[in-house]
């Protein structure tokens, strides 16, 4: 076994993700750079991803969204960028957690209209009704109607 | 600020608009952070060692797979941790491997049997959708304003 020495301990990494008409992740990159007090920042085709203390970044983000409240988003990430354990460039073909992050970007669109609607103008909340499972009580009595 | 575990733990919707209306999002990110920037012996790529399935029988029994175990050693101390949770019922997208899927199925009967505020949620499809998601999400972690750490 081999001991295992950590990098970039003590930090955060966190990803931004611009889905904007009006901000693009280079134009974002851009601004986050001029305010990022040396701090890691890493241009990426959806956005950026931020490194570095934690109250560094929570005071970069709560900047960067600025710019677009509605079309910007913000998500934790475990490893640091460009770790080899998770890097494309070494592992080849889809990021890991890259499916994810496909599945919803299509979706933020709808999120981002639902963040404009103004406070008082809100409808009903989502509801979502869970579906009763059979009971086994009515599976045995359905089983025994059956039977000759 | 409360802590709010969010199904699918990967979510950037859930991650976003949690930390966006002032609370701590409870992901697995925090989980594997933790993991990746603590020393012991090299076990790529998410550094879960040998001892992750015997912590993981704290959530499930001895002849549950390894697998599900480690899985839960990760996730279940941040169920614990949580004040609140949001889940999302229609997130196909986190099947994954049958290990991946038999742990949502078990994080998801812990977070529904603990005594905690819980919202169930669909993603939306449509703008109409988006509204009444985004509502509902306000409304709840407005009402979890005071709670928590």
């Amino acid at each position: 076994m081999k001991e295992y020495r950590p990098t970039h301990v003590g930090t955060v990494t966190k990803y931004v993700f611009v889905e904007s008409p009006d901000v693009t992740p280079e134009e974002l990159a851009l601004k986050a750079y001029e305010i990022s007090k040396g701090m890691m920042i890493k241009e990426t085709c959806f956005g950026l991803q931020v490194t570095g203390k934690p109250d560094e970044v929570d005071e970069i983000i709560r900047r960067i969204r600025e710019f677009d409240p509605s079309h910007i988003f913000v998500k934790d990430r475990g490893f640091p960028p460009g770790d080899p354990r998770r890097c494309r460039a070494n592992l080849g073909g889809a990021r890991p957690g890259f499916h994810g992050h496909e599945y919803e970007l299509p979706l933020l669109r709808y999120v981002s209209h639902g963040l404009e609607v103004p406070i008082g103008k809100t409808p009903e909340p989502m509801r979502v009704e869970r579906k009763n499972k059979l009971e086994f009580g009515v599976l045995k009595r359905m089983m025994e109607s059956q039977e000759p | 600020m409360a802590k709010v575990f969010i199904y699918p733990m990967t979510s950037l919707i859930l991650s976003d608009m949690v930390a966006r209306f002032g609370h701590q999002p409870l992901g697995s990110a925090l989980a594997i952070r933790e993991r990746i920037q603590t020393p012991s012996v090299e076990s790529p790529p998410l550094q879960i060692t040998p001892e992750e399935p015997k912590k993981g029988l704290r959530y499930a029994a001895v002849e549950v797979p390894s697998g599900v175990r480690g899985r839960m050693a990760i996730m279940g101390p941040l169920i614990e941790e949580a004040e609140a949770a949001i889940i999302i019922t229609d997130a196909d997208f986190a099947f994954g491997c049958m290990g991946c899927a038999r742990t949502n199925e078990l994080l998801k009967y812990l977070v529904r049997n603990r005594p905690i505020p819980k919202l169930e949620l669909r993603y939306p499809t449509s703008e109409e959708e988006g509204e009444k998601f985004v509502a509902a999400l306000r409304e709840f972690l407005e009402s979890l304003r005071g709670k928590g750490s």
